[in-house]
């Protein structure tokens, strides 16, 4: 107890006489924090959890033109209906896959162009490869897709490298068929975000004692060699902390491209959880069922992460929670 | 570094010289040509001829030569108006941001404040909860009718957790003394904090109002939500996002009928999307080389101490 307030008799060791401070006398010497920061709790209850009690909505049949409580409570019903609805099923069939392309993408090539990287000698091509690979994480997800479209389009560069290769005869319909939408949207991630994905592997390596990696040259380990023992166990820790992150994040793998790019060609491939729930909710009107597909992502999220920490935690590795 | 080690180097290189590092410079040289190609390749697009854009075939360099597609762009005062709402919610966003965010950060590094915890914790679950889409629209649209309105831009994204705990960790790691010798002196803690922490904290605030404008910058679903209605309010990146969607429906068309050169106008849709994204992304492309540190210094503070 003492040595919690030794901070707060600091600043008021005259009226204090080192005596134990009531808690309301201690906030009120510490008014200017609290005018600091009391309101910005208030914004954050106002924004990030008053919203939660729209969830109850969930169990009912919402009119947002009544009060509240004079709607109809319906118990289940709704997730009932979402669950009987083969285009919801399909919207987590389509979260999953591509929340699991990015999943693997998102790891396998960062630290692969990590580890290459990291072997360039010459600071100058390393830093320029560097700024060009992270400049497509700063553009926005309008754009990226306008660039996809140009790109992957019936006529785009794409098409004309598989034509002049020999590889195809016919240009591929890749944004106008629903087989190709995952892919496509796993690839533009990678575009996007692989080069910006290697920084935080590329500052742990650099936090590897290159007393290892002499000690191993003294023993004769070659360059992969060197890879495989030093660099990739020296990343483990951080990896892990990313994966249980992302596996949190898992759900949220699908929003903005899949509504930018998902013509209604290839709707079922490309419709998200989100997608759904921003259809029925703000189109169609139909707020209780939207929401309640909310919830299941939330759920979900939830779970996933859960377990993937306590994965982590029993692997004996640090964790996030 | 050890003299023999040197020497054991030097002479594994004389031994055998090994082809990796060539490789791995193609392998770099190709990773920057995919990146880049098709971004020149959307200029291109761009200053090319409309009709002539259509037959594709388009590299890195216009084929027939053409400012009309920036012409009817800029003849257009709706994006004069996208231009200014766009600017002024990047500067309003970016000020409240780092201004409250360090505010606060600076609050919750002081380990004698009571609520140091209470408040931590509420804004360390903000990143895990959230209530979803429907919930949040509801709240600002029904509940405190913010739509329609530039506040809707600006009143939801005043904070981010984020942000603050990289800033709070940077204030962590200034001494104490500064913060001791002031108190001593007699300064209050809004008096510490502006006058002494605030102009410290440069650097990583830097990092936090780059992170903010990029994304306020790059930000359209707010207007796509709240003020698809309200012409005056569009964002530039939402004028873009309404072009994709009309041309994707007309470059299908134009598949369908073989006949590509029957269009009579010198821009077609394909050019003039090129040429707002091109727009759009300026701005951003051009700073961004000379600010990268920033960001990358700012994401190192973030993830070394958590």
């Amino acid at each position: 107890m003492r040595k919690a307030n030794a901070d707060a008799v600091t600043v008021t060791k005259n009226e204090l006489n080192f005596r134990p401070v009531s808690i309301w006398k201690k906030l009120w010497l510490q008014r200017q924090l609290m005018l600091m920061s009391v309101p910005m709790l208030l914004y954050i209850f106002l924004f990030n959890y008053f919203p939660l009690w729209g969830w109850i909505t969930a169990f009912m049949n919402y009119n947002p033109a009544k009060p509240l409580f004079d709607n109809p409570w319906v118990g289940m019903g709704n997730f009932v209906w979402l669950f009987s609805k083969p285009e919801f099923i399909r919207a987590i069939r389509n979260t999953f896959a591509m929340a699991a392309i990015n999943l693997v993408f998102g790891f396998v090539f960062p630290i692969l162009l990590a580890l290459f990287l990291n072997e360039i000698r010459s600071l100058h091509f390393k830093r320029t490869v560097q700024t060009v690979t992270y400049l497509p994480h700063f553009l926005s997800w309008v754009i990226v897709v306008g660039i996809a479209q140009t790109i992957f389009a019936s006529d785009g560069a794409v098409n004309q490298l598989l034509i002049s290769l020999g590889l195809r005869k016919d240009p591929v319909f890749f944004l106008g068929e629903g087989k190709y939408f995952w892919w496509l949207v796993g690839v533009i991630n990678l575009w996007k975000e692989c080069g910006w994905n290697t920084i935080i592997y590329l500052a742990a390596m650099s936090a590897i004692d290159p007393a290892l990696y002499e000690a191993s040259e003294m023993d004769g380990a070659g360059r992969f060699k060197k890879m495989f023992h030093i660099t990739l166990p020296g990343i483990k820790s951080t990896f892990i902390v990313l994966l249980v992150m992302n596996i949190g994040y898992l759900m949220e793998a699908g929003f903005e491209i899949q509504y930018l790019m998902g013509q209604n060609v290839v709707m079922d491939w490309s419709q998200t959880i989100d997608i759904f729930a921003l259809k029925y909710g703000i189109t169609k009107g139909q707020y209780s069922r939207a929401i309640a597909a909310g919830i299941f992502k939330s759920l979900v999220s939830i779970a996933l992460m859960l377990s993937a920490n306590y994965t982590a935690k029993h692997l004996g590795e640090d964790t996030l929670l | 570094m050890n003299r023999n080690v040197v020497i054991a180097r030097k002479r594994s290189r004389l031994k055998k010289r090994s082809v990796f590092p060539i490789i791995n410079s193609l392998v770099m040289i190709f990773l920057i040509f995919i990146t880049l190609y098709p971004v020149i390749n959307t200029v291109a697009i761009s200053f090319n001829d409309g009709t002539d854009a259509v037959r594709g075939g388009i590299g890195l360099w216009p084929r027939m030569f053409s400012m009309k597609s920036y012409e009817t762009i800029f003849s257009d005062p709706i994006i004069y108006n996208a231009f200014f709402i766009t600017i002024a919610r990047t500067v309003i966003q970016t000020l409240l941001n780092v201004v409250l965010t360090s505010m606060l950060a600076y609050a919750l590094s002081r380990r004698e404040y009571v609520l140091r915890k209470f408040i931590t914790t509420a804004f360390v679950l903000t990143m895990y909860v959230n209530a979803g889409l429907i919930p949040n629209y509801l709240l600002i649209q029904r509940t405190l009718g913010l739509s329609k309105s530039f506040w809707v831009y600006i009143i939801p994204t005043m904070t981010s957790c984020f942000n603050m705990i990289i800033t709070r960790t940077y204030i962590l790691g200034l001494p104490d003394a500064l913060v001791e010798s002031a108190r001593i002196d007699g300064a209050g803690d809004v008096y510490l904090f502006w006058r002494i922490i605030f102009p410290l904290c440069t650097p990583v605030l830097a990092t936090v109002a780059l992170f903010v404008a990029v994304g306020a910058w790059n930000s359209w679903f707010d207007t796509h939500l709240y003020n698809a209605s309200k012409v005056q309010l569009h964002t530039l990146q939402y004028l873009l996002k309404m072009k994709l969607a009309t041309t994707v429906n007309i470059s299908n068309a134009i598949l369908t009928s073989t006949d590509a050169a029957a269009s009579t106008t010198n821009t077609t849709p394909v050019t003039i999307r090129a040429a707002i994204t091109v727009v759009s992304a300026a701005p951003i492309m051009v700073v961004y080389p000379f600010l990268q540190r920033y960001f990358v210094v700012g994401l190192n503070v973030g993830s070394v101490k958590g």
